[in-house]
């Protein structure tokens, strides 16, 4: 069974790998969406260190979503989806290989990228290791949430900003608890350890349901 | 084995047929005829679990294949108008990833077999994108050699093919076919088959 999740897992990411430019816009959209901020609202210290944790948030939100319409959509196009629908193995296994990929390629690389922003807001070390920590927990919940509207927007013209509409209040527990989470960790005596729980507690109950309706919409769009 | 009784399918509010009943056996290759638009496709689908059916029944093995689930999938092939292949990945690997989501077990020396097969030695280590459709139809259609599933359904396999495509997958199939198993396929032109039966289905009429 798990022969079939590593089997797409590895099949996404070596599709990607073999087209890096998608993998890459989505990382300089990142960037360059962080570094936009700190050059329109001046360099004063303690202002920065107000928006940082929000705008990298809000920044990654984005971002994860940037690839989310091509989640299902190059898969439907070519007929591969189809032959997903009728393996004999759990959907909702290979939906997970799907999303997990998805995290791999997007996901990841944000977390890795987000101490080198950070400094941009003159983040303390302690709130740049809480970025990093937040986002390790709740970018994989980005891309459980966000392949349901990646499969519930499956050929549907203008699906893409439908996706947006429908996925971005979704992802706002996440926003609110991940950048709370950084935000806390700057007050001296405050304890950041409830906003963890909380994202991890969206993780695993992302875990849990998003594959089972991911699978769900997979079928209905296929009719 | 595969038994159809009153099927009825619709896309949006035209009805494609209704009261379609038949019954297949061991051994048995169904060929579905009919104009552009008489439903063929939607009936293939229908046969494979894709579609929510509203009237009728499709039984394999005796039971209904949505109360099969995996079992069914298990069992059936599904070859559609897309090819289902990644223009970004090469012969083998595509072959792979449709042998594993397939579940047949197969080790890397089947899938270069496969592909010989299919006429595409030489080819095997090419991205898919480069190759003509013909060529992308016959990595498609590699999957065929290497199934262990015993129903096969197949919406115009022979389209884009040339001549010695054609006799190949032919082969193919009636040797499916001879070993027992079952096919449904939509074709313009006929199907030699040296031992089994043929059933015809014209639909639209």
């Amino acid at each position: 069974m798990w022969s079939v999740f590593r089997c797409i897992l590895m099949r996404d990411i070596t599709l990607a790998m073999r087209r890096r430019t998608d993998v890459m816009t989505t990382l300089f959209f990142f960037l360059i969406v962080v570094s936009l901020f700190p050059l329109g609202v001046g360099t004063e210290k303690e202002t920065l260190r107000i928006l940082g944790p929000g705008v990298i948030w809000v920044a990654a939100l984005l971002a994860s979503m940037l690839a989310l319409e091509r989640l299902f959509a190059a898969d439907y196009e070519d007929g591969t989806l189809e032959q997903i629908l009728l393996t004999a193995q759990p959907l909702s296994l290979l939906v997970l290989a799907k999303a997990a990929a998805h995290w791999l390629l997007t996901g990841l690389p944000l977390v890795a990228l987000a101490p080198l922003v950070g400094l941009q807001y003159q983040l303390p070390p302690d709130a740049l290791l809480m970025m990093v920590i937040s986002l390790l927990i709740g970018t994989p919940v980005l891309s459980l949430i966000g392949g349901i509207g990646a499969a519930l927007t499956l050929g549907l013209r203008g699906g893409g900003i439908l996706l947006s509409l429908l996925i971005l209040p979704l992802y706002i527990p996440v926003l609110v608890y991940g950048a709370g989470a950084v935000t806390v960790s700057m007050i001296d005596l405050a304890d950041t350890q409830p906003y963890l729980a909380l994202l991890a507690a969206f993780l695993l109950l992302a875990l849990t349901l998003a594959p089972v309706a991911t699978s769900a919409a997979l079928r209905i769009s296929l009719e | 084995m595969l038994d159809v009784v009153n099927l009825e399918c619709r896309r949006g509010d035209r009805r494609l047929f209704s009261d379609l009943s038949f019954s297949l056996s061991r051994g048995t290759l169904l060929h579905v005829r009919g104009r552009n638009g008489s439903g063929k496709t939607t009936l293939l689908r229908a046969l494979c679990g894709l579609l929510a059916r509203e009237t009728g029944e499709i039984r394999w093995r005796g039971e209904d294949i949505s109360s099969l689930g995996d079992d069914y999938r298990r069992d059936m092939l599904y070859f559609g108008h897309l090819n289902g292949i990644k223009s970004d990945l090469n012969g083998i690997e595509n072959l792979r990833v449709a042998t594993t989501l397939d579940g047949d077990p197969v080790v890397e020396d089947d899938l270069w077999y496969a592909l010989a097969q299919m006429g595409l030695a030489g080819f095997e280590d090419l991205p898919t994108k480069v190759l003509s459709q013909g060529q992308k139809k016959r990595v498609a259609l590699a999957r065929l050699v290497l199934s262990g599933a015993p129903l096969w359904i197949l919406d115009e396999p022979f389209s884009a093919l040339d001549l010695d495509a054609v006799d190949l997958l032919g082969g193919l199939i009636a040797e499916h076919v001879a070993a027992g198993g079952l096919v449904v396929l939509t074709t313009h032109q006929e199907v030699p088959l040296t031992s089994g039966q043929i059933q015809r289905l014209h639909l639209g009429t």
